[in-house]
């Protein structure tokens, strides 16, 4: 009982943070047609400018800066790089980004160097908050989950109650629509991209102390975060909340529990003195797969419903 | 028939290079290198089969080439240890192809059902997937440290032991001549040509009855099955794979190679492949941080030319086809437009290598070598020196440029008015 409330708790968690990353790139993929590959990049960017910031000055301006250079920056990319690649169709735009994830991992290497950066958690929310069940809830993960919950109730409220969200919902089907009706749609694009942006900034600079701020983490997200949006469905913000979630939950209930998969292969005539891949495969459980789970699940999605759980149209 | 002899005459150059090449450059790095760029070559073409030729991009195209360099090792260790009988050596990349092109129709059913961004999308699923493989069964990918195999095996037809590299070279060479002229002739044919109406317009592809779907599943296996055979004599090159060789890494890197070539002519990977691993062992050497300048030269390939370097040059041909004196026109336009682009680079490689001294707690001495010059790193001088060189280069970009357009303009209208004549 308590493994599965601590792991439904981590996996909420993560989940959050996947849909802090995924909800700027399917805003971004609906209305442009562009896949951001360098969407993780931007959050890797967020979690170091925050620790820059929190070095010298503490977490909480960070908190609050370092998602707008983020957004900036990407802003500046959609506004010099993107449109310019525009013309060349959505491959081009997506080699474009492809080719900024390789730049934006080879910068963050050669600035902050190769190396994990000791990014912790503020002092001020480094303490036991309660206990539960002889579990103990730090402070910052509930302030994590608190402040992620906050961007998602803000994110519905911006999309669904005001004008520049009904703007934004009529540019991601009728771009030239909306164009025709006098607003300026690649500026909308450019505040999209970069607001996505932003979002994603915001995910590493709360994500950084937890999942560790190193050179490495956009690759360890980014694809991920792929899986999300197309089990999600694209184009879909409520899909990608439930994908996230549940891969995040998912994921942590396969590691915490680490099932053995023995009694499956012992069907198959397998058992702990195989020789070769036999005693491989019987080594195999749940937690050391847990990384693969979403793409075994993006498989099986793709197999039986390939536009997604909330997917309204096929891309 | 003047056309079939001018195409043939075309291969038999290539052949001649190919003969050639190594009693040109002799060293035994040379020969390493030579090799490697046969092996980058087919595999830059079997991409492009997909990427330029079917419209799919894919991040992860080194699965196939890494598991058919895995089986082929497995193959070689099973052949010395005498559990399976001999097979020729030089054969063995037509098994690496088999090999990659029962995994390219196993994995295409699934990823061709969709084109697009949600192809690549499933191509880094199946990458990843991939990684995590090597890691998990152990006795067949042996996890980070790879597996390695002994080529020297069997009798040695006429004195072939494929033990000095030149041997290796020539084998490479003699597959990567059939692999080309394979997919040349791959591209002729209907299927060739229905790859392209897939890529170009699908929903039409339908209505005439294809099913676009199999189309691309096709294109997809075939192009495995080449990357297969590029595998196969990539483990024979090094006698060795190890997991990052069927990783994300090296599907970065045949994109790279493939893209800055040029995907929309046959040459154009050739080019890429040859160029990629030229550029690879040159800048390692030069820097440390040559990554950035490979992810550099790429995004600006993607901006400002999307048709790669053949494209670049082929856009000239139907210039030269009306009238080659046209082109000097040109000759000095492009010379300056190469000198200041030199030096802004200049300007901006020595900001990087700068940076990258100042910033690297590694960095030993006070100084970094700058095309044979040592640049001091703490002085502001060569901070400055290397702004005025980027000022003055993007300076002379900004007025040289709209010369060489007007002055390419202007031809091309020549060259029209000719051909109307």
């Amino acid at each position: 009982m308590n493994t599965l409330i601590f792991s439904i708790f981590n996996g909420v968690l993560y989940g959050l943070l996947l849909f802090m990353l995924s909800s700027g790139l399917t805003l971004i993929f609906s209305m442009m047609g562009v896949l951001n590959f360098a969407h993780a990049s931007f959050f890797m960017i967020g979690a170091f400018c925050a620790y820059t910031i929190s070095k010298y000055v503490s977490f909480w301006p960070a908190l609050v800066f370092a998602p707008i250079a983020v957004g900036v920056l990407g802003a500046l990319v959609e506004r010099y790089g993107l449109r310019a690649v525009h013309k060349s169709g959505h491959v081009a735009e997506l080699l474009f980004t492809f080719g900024l994830y390789y730049v934006f991992s080879e910068v963050v290497q050669m600035i902050w160097g190769k190396v994990p950066v000791s990014y912790e958690i503020p002092k001020s929310l480094n303490f036991v908050l309660f206990t539960w069940l002889g579990l103990e809830y730090s402070a910052y993960r509930v302030f994590m989950v608190l402040a992620a919950l906050a961007v998602m109730g803000a994110l519905y409220l911006l999309i669904a109650k005001t004008r520049v969200g009904l703007i934004i919902q009529a540019a991601l089907t009728h771009p030239h629509m909306v164009g025709h009706l006098g607003h300026n749609v690649p500026r909308v694009f450019m505040m999209t991209f970069g607001f996505g942006c932003g979002l994603a900034g915001l995910a590493g600079v709360l994500g950084g102390p937890i999942l560790g701020t190193e050179p490495d983490m956009a690759h360890q997200l980014g694809p991920i975060i792929f899986v999300v949006i197309v089990i999600g469905g694209l184009g879909s913000l409520g899909g990608a909340v439930i994908a996230a979630l549940g891969i995040g939950i998912l994921t942590n209930m396969a590691i915490s529990y680490d099932i053995s998969f023995q009694p499956f292969f012992a069907l198959l005539g397998l058992s702990a003195e195989s020789e070769g891949i036999g005693k491989d495969l019987i080594a195999v459980t749940s937690g050391s797969i847990a990384t693969i789970l979403p793409y075994l699940l993006l498989v099986l999605m793709l197999i039986f419903r390939p536009r997604g759980l909330f997917g309204n149209r096929d891309v | 028939m003047i056309k079939l002899f001018k195409i043939s005459g075309v291969w038999i150059a290539a052949v001649i290079v190919m003969l050639f090449l190594p009693i040109i450059f002799s060293s035994g790095y040379a020969h390493s290198m030579l090799g490697l760029m046969g092996v980058m070559v087919i595999f830059s073409l079997a991409y492009n089969m997909m990427l330029g030729q079917g419209g799919m991009l894919s991040f992860g195209h080194a699965v196939y080439l890494g598991l058919a360099g895995y089986f082929t090792i497995h193959f070689l260790q099973m052949m010395e240890a005498g559990t399976i009988g001999y097979f020729p050596i030089s054969l063995l990349p037509l098994f690496g192809g088999l090999v990659g092109l029962f995994f390219g129709i196993l994995i295409g059913f699934v990823s061709t059902r969709r084109a697009g961004t949600i192809f690549a999308m499933i191509s880094l699923g199946f990458v990843e997937m991939m990684t995590v493989m090597a890691f998990l069964l152990i006795s067949f990918f042996n996890g980070e440290e790879g597996i390695q195999g002994d080529r020297m095996l069997g009798p040695e037809p006429f004195g072939i032991t494929y033990g000095p590299a030149i041997q290796v070279y020539y084998l490479i060479g003699v597959w990567t001549l059939i692999a080309m002229l394979a997919m040349y002739f791959i591209t002729k044919t209907p299927f060739g040509r229905m790859s392209n109406a897939v890529r170009d317009n699908p929903e039409r592809a339908q209505f005439v009855g294809y099913n676009t779907q199999r189309v691309r599943w096709m294109a997809f296996s075939l192009s495995s099955f080449f990357a297969g055979l590029a595998g196969a004599l990539f483990a024979l090159h090094f006698e060795h794979i190890g997991y990052e060789s069927a990783g994300a890494w090296l599907s970065g890197e045949v994109l790279f190679a493939t893209y800055i070539g040029g995907v929309s002519t046959f040459l154009g990977p050739i080019v890429g492949g040859i160029l990629f691993i030229f550029l690879k062992s040159t800048l390692s050497e030069l820097s440390n941080v040559w990554h950035l300048y490979l992810g550099g030269i790429f995004l600006l390939t993607v901006v400002y030319a999307p048709t790669g370097l053949a494209g670049l040059v082929l856009m000239h041909e139907p210039i030269w086809k009306v009238d080659f004196k046209l082109l000097r026109r040109m000759v000095l336009p492009y010379l300056g437009a190469l000198v200041a682009i030199l030096i802004a680079t200049a300007g901006i490689v020595g900001y990087i290598e700068l940076i990258n001294f100042v910033s690297d707690e590694y960095s030993t001495g006070t100084a970094i070598n700058f095309l044979g010059i040592n640049v001091e790193a703490h002085s502001i001088m060569s901070w400055v020196v290397f702004a005025i060189l980027t000022i003055i280069g993007f300076g002379l970009c900004k007025v040289i440029f709209p010369v060489v357009s007007r002055n390419w303009n202007d031809i091309l209208e020549t060259a029209k008015e000719r051909l109307l004549q």
